[in-house]
C-alpha cells in the first residue's frame, strides 16, 4: 500500500542517476579537475543550462500539471538574479574601495566608504547615492533571503489578485506577460535603483576570491546548479505525485468540478504559482553569477515565452520532459546563434543560422504542438512498456452487460 | 422533520430573462425529493444557486441547523458544508484512475497543506474499497476514469458524491444514458442514500421518478407549480397543461 516515494516514481531515480553521471563526467573533463577537454566557458554554459532546466521544471509544474500558462516566470528568475547580483556587486566594490582608501592619510569613516561604493556602482547612471532597494545589499544572508522573499511575495500578491478574480486561460497568460513587461520597463529606467539598462555586471567575480581562477569557480557553480536541479526535481516530483498532484491535475482538467468537491482552487493555484516562482528565483540566483551580467532585457516577456517553448518541445506534464526540452533547445540555440552552425549555401541564397534559427525554432514549436503533443519526453513512452488495460472484470456493472467470459480474447 | 435547506423568494435574471422567479423550496434532513419540469423551467439554475455557481438577485438560501446563509459562501465552502453535486453530463477526471478520483472526493481536510502532507491511511483505503463495491467498480479501481463506459462514469460520479459524505446530494439526471438494469441499481442507491441524508434528484424521466416513490416538486418558468406525491401532481390541471399534456 504505502510503497516508498522512489518506488512509486522510478523516473526520479533514473533522473538523479543521469544527472550525477553527467555532473561527474563534466567534472572529469574540465580544465582544473579533469583532463581539460571541456573549456571553462563551456562548463559555465552547462552550469547555466542546468539552471534553465530547473526553471523549466518549475514551469512544467505550473503549466503542464496545474494548467496555468504563466508567461512571467522569467521575471522571478531575473529577480532572483538581481537579488544575488546586488550583494556580489556591493561586496566586490567594497573591497576595491577599501583597498584604494587604505592609501589615504586618514582612515576613512564608514559613511565615506558607503559613499564611495555608491559612487562606483551608480556613477554610470549619474547618481552617487544608494537607493532604498540596496538597504540589505551589504549582507549576503539578507540578500539570499531576498532571493526567495521578493519573487515569492510578488508571486503571492500577483497570484492572489489574479486567481481571486478567477482570471484563467489566455487572459491569465496576458496578465502575467503584462507583469513581466511592466517590471522589465521599470528596470530599464535609470532611476529604478538597479542601474537601468546597464544592469549589474562583473557578477562572475566573487568578492574575496580574486585569487581563485574562474575555472575552479565555474566547476563550483556547476556543482551547485546540479545539486539545486536534483533537489528541485525531487521536490516537484514529490509535490506532483500523491494527492496534491491529483488535485492540481484535476484543476488543470476541470477546475469548476474541483470546486464542487470542496477544494478551494484559488489557494492551490496560488500555492503552485508561488512555489514555482521561488524555485525559478533560486535558479536565477545560480544562473547570473555564471553569466556574469544581468540586465532588464533578461526579464523581457520573450524569455518567458522561450521557457514555454522549451517545456512544450520537451513534453508537458512530465518533469524530465521539461529538463530535456530546456537543455536540448537552449544548447542548440546557443550553437546556432553562436555562429558555430555551418551556413547552408543554396546557390541563390545562403542560410545563415544566426538569422534563421528563430524561424527554425518557431517551425519546430508548431510542428511539435501539432504532431507530437507529448514532445521529446513522449519518446520514453515508446521505450517504457506501459501496462495495457487488463480487463479482469465484467464489461459493465449492468446485468445485461457482457460478462468477462463473453469478452473478446 | 426539521428543515435542512430552505430556499425562499429567490429570483435570478439572465440578460433580462427570469430563469428563477420567486422560488421557494424547503428540503428536510433525510428526504428524497424529485424535481421535475419542462426544459427551461430552471431546474439546473436552482442547483447552481444552491451550490454557489450562480448568485441570485434576491431571496435567501438558508442551510443547516445553524441557519447559515449559503449566498455568502464560495462554491468550495458550500461543498465543505456538506452539499454534493452530480452533474448532468458525467464529469470525472478522465486522466486519473478511478481510485484517484475517489480519493480526491473522500471526506478529508481540503487545505493545500493538508493535501500536500496527506498520507494514505488504511481507513481511507478501506472506505474507497467500500464505495467502489457499492458502485460496482471494484475491479476498475486502477483504470483510468476515461476508459470507463458512460454508465460507469455516472456511477463513479455518484461514488465520488458518496465519498464526500454530504448531508445533501444534488443529483442532475442520474439515469441519463443508463440501461434499465443500471437505472434500477441507481434508484436503489439513491433511495438508500436518502435514508441518512437529503437527496434532491432532477429528472426528466417520469418512470424513474415514479420508482423513486417520493415527494415531487414541479418547476415551471422558474417557480414551483405544484408539490406533493407524483400521483397528486400528475392530477394537477396546471401540471398537465404545461408539462405532461404536451
Amino acid at each position: 500500500m504505502t510503497r516508498s516515494f522512489i518506488a512509486r516514481n522510478p523516473s526520479v531515480l533514473w533522473f538523479l542517476l543521469a544527472l550525477s553521471v553527467f555532473t561527474v563526467l563534466v567534472t572529469l573533463l574540465s580544465e582544473v579537475t579533469g583532463v581539460g577537454l571541456v573549456s571553462t566557458s563551456f562548463v559555465k554554459t552547462l552550469g547555466k543550462t542546468l539552471c534553465l532546466c530547473l526553471i523549466a521544471i518549475a514551469m512544467d509544474v505550473v503549466w503542464g500539471y496545474c494548467g496555468i500558462l504563466s508567461l512571467g516566470h522569467f521575471a522571478f528568475f531575473g529577480l532572483g538574479g538581481y537579488a544575488i547580483g546586488m550583494w556580489l556587486m556591493y561586496a566586490r566594490t567594497e573591497l576595491i574601495v577599501l583597498d584604494s582608501l587604505a592609501k589615504a592619510p586618514l582612515p576613512p569613516t564608514e559613511q565615506e566608504v558607503v559613499d564611495a561604493i555608491a559612487g562606483q556602482i551608480f556613477g554610470v547612471v549619474g547618481s552617487a547615492e544608494f537607493p532604498l532597494l540596496w538597504a540589505f545589499a551589504h549582507s549576503l544572508t539578507l540578500q539570499l533571503l531576498m532571493v526567495v522573499l521578493v519573487p515569492g511575495l510578488l508571486a503571492l500578491v500577483f497570484g492572489w489578485l489574479a486567481f481571486r478574480s478567477r482570471v484563467t486561460g489566455v487572459y491569465l497568460s496576458i496578465l502575467t506577460q503584462a507583469m513581466t513587461l511592466a517590471l522589465s520597463l521599470y528596470l530599464f529606467q535609470n532611476d529604478s535603483g538597479l542601474r537601468g539598462n546597464n544592469g549589474l555586471s562583473g557578477l562572475q567575480n566573487l568578492p574575496g576570491l580574486d585569487a581563485v581562477p574562474q575555472s575552479v569557480i565555474s566547476i563550483a557553480f556547476f556543482w551547485a546548479s546540479a545539486i539545486a536541479l536534483g533537489l528541485g526535481y525531487v521536490l516537484f516530483a514529490w509535490v506532483v505525485s500523491g494527492k496534491m498532484g491529483s488535485v492540481i491535475r484535476a484543476i488543470r482538467d476541470n477546475e469548476a468540478r474541483v470546486r464542487f468537491l470542496g477544494y478551494h482552487v484559488e489557494s492551490y493555484k496560488l500555492f503552485v504559482f508561488t512555489l514555482t516562482a521561488i524555485v525559478a528565483a533560486i535558479a536565477g540566483a545560480l544562473y547570473y553569477p555564471q553569466a556574469g551580467i544581468i540586465n532588464p532585457a533578461e526579464i523581457a516577456p520573450i524569455a518567458s515565452i522561450y521557457l514555454a517553448v522549451w517545456v512544450a518541445i520537451g513534453g508537458r506534464g512530465r518533469l524530465y520532459g521539461a529538463v530535456i526540452g530546456a537543455a536540448f533547445v537552449s544548447l542548440l540555440s546557443s550553437w546556432f546563434t553562436g555562429g558555430s552552425a555551418p551556413a547552408v549555401n543554396l546557390g541563390f541564397y545562403t542560410i545563415n543560422w544566426t538569422d534563421w534559427w528563430l524561424v527554425l525554432l518557431g517551425l519546430s514549436f508548431v510542428a511539435v504542438t501539432l504532431f507530437f503533443p507529448k514532445g521529446i519526453g513522449g519518446l520514453f513512452d515508446l521505450i517504457v512498456l506501459k501496462p495495457v488495460a487488463d480487463r479482469q472484470g465484467d464489461y459493465g456493472p449492468d446485468k445485461g452487460a457482457w460478462r468477462k467470459e463473453e469478452g473478446e480474447p | 422533520m426539521s428543515t435542512l435547506l430552505e430556499v425562499s423568494g429567490v429570483s435570478v435574471t439572465f440578460d433580462g430573462f427570469r430563469a428563477i422567479n420567486n422560488l421557494s423550496i424547503s428540503i428536510g434532513q433525510a428526504e428524497l425529493r424529485a424535481v421535475i419540469g419542462p426544459n427551461g423551467a430552471g431546474k439546473t439554475t436552482f442547483m447552481d444557486i444552491i451550490t454557489g455557481k450562480t448568485k441570485p438577485d434576491q431571496g435567501r438560501v438558508i442551510w443547516g441547523p445553524r441557519s447559515l446563509s449559503l449566498l455568502d459562501m464560495s462554491e468550495s465552502q458550500i461543498a465543505r458544508q456538506g452539499i454534493g453535486r452530480k452533474f448532468q453530463k458525467p464529469t470525472v477526471f478522465e486522466a486519473q484512475t478511478v481510485r484517484e478520483n475517489l480519493a480526491m472526493a473522500l471526506k478529508n481536510p481540503r487545505g493545500p497543506f493538508d493535501v500536500l502532507f496527506y498520507r494514505k491511511s488504511r481507513a481511507s483505503a478501506a472506505r474507497i474499497d467500500e464505495i467502489a463495491a457499492e458502485i460496482g467498480l471494484t475491479d476498475d479501481l486502477p483504470r483510468r476514469a476515461g476508459e470507463l463506459s458512460h454508465g460507469q462514469k455516472q456511477w463513479l460520479e455518484i461514488g465520488m458524491l458518496l465519498a464526500q459524505d454530504p448531508q445533501l446530494l444534488l443529483v442532475d439526471e442520474p439515469a441519463a444514458g443508463m440501461t434499465p438494469a443500471e437505472r434500477e441499481h441507481t434508484t436503489a442507491l439513491l433511495v438508500r442514500a436518502a435514508e441518512t441524508r437529503a437527496v434532491v434528484v432532477v429528472e426528466h424521466d417520469m418512470d424513474f421518478v415514479r420508482r423513486l416513490n417520493c415527494k415531487v416538486t414541479v418547476l415551471h418558468e422558474g417557480s414551483v407549480l405544484a408539490e406533493g406525491s407524483l400521483d397528486h401532481v400528475t392530477k394537477n390541471q396546471d401540471v398537465i397543461d404545461v408539462y405532461l399534456g404536451r
